[in-house]
């Protein structure tokens, strides 16, 4: 085993950390109030790379391993996981899947623009009735013979107002149930599209988060992704990867309020010492390194595995489980121990709080990867 | 034209200083190392130089004085986007003795304009530059905080004493850049991580000379005393404690 860092995991570590601190930190706390999209951010983050870093060279990608993607996902999002998310999304769930299962043509027109962060890319499987039961889509796309007119609609749409490039599951032959899905790459200014109004959420309040309606949709039949019939097999695929990316997401959350936790109890004093020095503070934040520590090995070791190109679903599943509960523990922790400015916007450990419980929530629920990792414990 | 930048190999600036064997050296255990930051900032004013088309720079290039272990603070100033990067083997003890080297390799390999920060965050010399301009013979200007290229010519400003002087230099010249040179360093970039490894980072042997100073020990300023909170509404405590207690009034 080998527990070191390559220096090149290092300096991706360092610029992602550079960037959070210098450049999200600032007005963090007014995009989450605003509900305000992070424009000039996420622009910065394709200008640096991060949104395409997974995706090869070859498609104007950073071709980076998982690792490095696990170490700059935590630092980004110990920040700001309104952001994190956009890169998240836009790597493992949209990239991802038209790098390994896309022709030629697709990588050259979709996953070029998106690997260098020109578009961003959104992942459309969700629907009023199909969440965590993702295989009762609603969403038909019927074989017209040279396209597929789609009809339907999506919600809970991560970059579903500011993607240029859709990946959206529909039904084409529902007689096959979850074998009759595609997964088609619609560009989403398509006639026949309307987005829904930004959702007023509790946390990663900066992120986008739509509904998609689709009337009549026309879609080219050279969109499809691979096979007839793939599109449910794609998006289980590329959720196990996008797990490594929530969890990493959660770990952030889960770091980022302890170190200011950490700073707070070193600083604030109470009966005559600084708070760290009263064991029930102490061992609080004992409790939240040790939980840390073993989420940042859950989510090592899930991208290890996927770099090595061996089996990850359990592992990333695992990982995202340990650590969005990990990120609501040790957050409501980071309050406590905050008291009453816990409590208020400017030290930012609420924001974080809120933001902690949608990684136990989206990706797949903290009861679905139970579902996940159970059944891979049978044989 | 070549822009060539002395690199320094620093603490990250919120390490917590120890030293050792009888505070006659730092311990370095656990430390993060970094590039010294007005040398950082000095690189990226020398890649805007040359990103700027008007311009005529060919090559921006890096240069440090130290040891194996500092190849990654040089590989990150190639993933900002030096061109090549150079290590004189030498362990960095003396100024005296880094702009002695430096200059031998400039002897050698001349470059148009060297740039220098006006001093590295740990031991604060603040004389490299200075130094190399006399070992070479060069222009040299010290506290600058802009410079520009118009044609041959440069155009810096440096920072005096309620204002700023506007300064024309002839090539080959040493800038010793302090801050505002340029807005803030630059992030590396995912490509600039991965081109770093296949940029040439060259180990040259360190010139025989030798070191004018030797440090002998260290010390810690003293700890800062507790702070007094003292209530708005009682500005007397305050002027009896500065008076009796501190004795500054």
């Amino acid at each position: 085993m080998n527990f070191e860092f390559t220096e090149e995991q290092l300096m991706i570590r360092d610029a992602a950390r550079d960037f959070a601190q210098r450049e999200l930190l600032p007005g963090v706390i007014e995009r989450d109030e605003k509900s305000e999209y992070p424009t000039e951010q996420v622009k910065r983050l394709a200008d640096l790379g991060f949104l395409g870093m997974l995706v090869g060279l070859e498609y104007d990608g950073g071709g980076m391993d998982t690792i490095s993607y696990v170490l700059a996902m935590e630092e980004i999002s110990k920040v700001d996981s309104s952001v994190s998310v956009i890169m998240s999304v836009n790597n493992s769930l949209v990239c991802w899947g038209v790098e390994k299962y896309g022709t030629e043509e697709q990588k050259q027109k979709f996953l070029k623009p998106m690997a260098r962060g020109e578009k961003i890319g959104a992942f459309l499987l969700s629907e009023p009735e199909a969440g965590s039961d993702a295989t009762s889509q609603r969403t038909t796309a019927v074989d017209m013979g040279d396209h597929y007119l789609v009809n339907g609609t999506k919600n809970w749409i991560t970059n579903g107002k500011s993607a240029s490039i859709y990946i959206v599951m529909a039904q084409t032959h529902p007689e096959l149930k979850h074998k009759g899905i595609n997964a088609l790459l619609v560009d989403s200014k398509s006639e026949g599209i309307t987005v829904g109004s930004h959702e007023n959420k509790m946390g990663m309040r900066a992120s986008d988060t739509c509904s998609v309606m689709f009337n009549n949709v026309k879609v080219p039949k050279e969109n499809r992704l691979g096979e007839e019939g793939f599109g449910f097999k794609l998006a289980m695929q590329s959720l196990e990867g996008g797990r490594i990316g929530i969890a990493s997401q959660a770990l952030g959350i889960a770091s980022g309020a302890y170190e200011l936790a950490l700073k707070y109890a070193q600083e604030r004093k109470a009966f005559g010492k600084e708070i760290i020095h009263h064991q029930a503070i102490a061992f609080k934040l004992a409790d939240m390194a040790v939980e840390i520590e073993a989420a940042r090995f859950f989510c090592l070791k899930a991208a290890w595995l996927k770099d090595q190109g061996k089996p990850y679903g359990q592992a990333s599943a695992m990982a995202k489980l340990y650590a969005a509960e990990t990120a609501m523990k040790v957050t409501t922790e980071a309050v406590q121990i905050h008291g009453g400015y816990g409590y208020v916007k400017e030290y930012h450990v609420e924001r974080l709080m809120r933001d902690a419980k949608l990684t136990q929530i989206y990706e797949g629920t903290s009861e679905i990867q139970k579902i996940v990792i159970s059944r891979g414990l049978v044989d | 034209m070549k822009i060539l930048v002395c690199i320094s190999n620093v603490p990250d600036t919120t390490t917590k200083v120890k030293f050792k064997e009888d505070s006659t050296l730092f311990d370095d255990s656990g430390v993060q190392w970094i590039i010294n930051p007005w040398d950082e900032l000095a690189l990226t004013r020398a890649l805007e130089l040359k990103e700027d088309a008007g311009n005529s720079v060919d090559e921006v290039s890096v240069i440090h004085v130290g040891g194996a272990q500092t190849d990654a603070t040089l590989r990150k100033a190639l993933a900002i986007g030096a061109d090549k990067a150079f290590r004189i083997d030498a362990c960095a003890a003396d100024a005296y003795y880094v702009a002695g080297q430096i200059a031998a390799y400039l002897k050698e390999n001349p470059f148009d304009i060297v740039f220098s920060g006006i001093e590295s965050s740990d031991y604060n010399g603040s004389s490299v530059g200075a130094m190399i301009a006399e070992f070479m013979d060069y222009s040299g200007v010290s506290s600058v905080t802009s410079v520009n290229l118009d044609g041959d010519d440069v155009i810096l400003y440096r920072a005096i004493p309620g204002g700023k002087q506007k300064i024309k230099a002839e090539l080959p010249l040493v800038a010793v850049v302090q801050k505002g040179i340029a807005k803030e360093p630059r992030i590396p970039a995912m490509r600039g991580i991965m081109m770093a490894r296949k940029k040439p980072l060259e180990v040259i042997a360190a010139t025989e000379m030798e070191m004018l100073t030797r440090s002998v020990k260290f010390e810690l300023p003293k700890a800062k005393g507790a702070c007094k909170m003292i209530d708005a509404g009682h500005v007397e405590q305050l002027v009896e404690l500065l008076k009796n207690e501190a004795k500054v009034l």
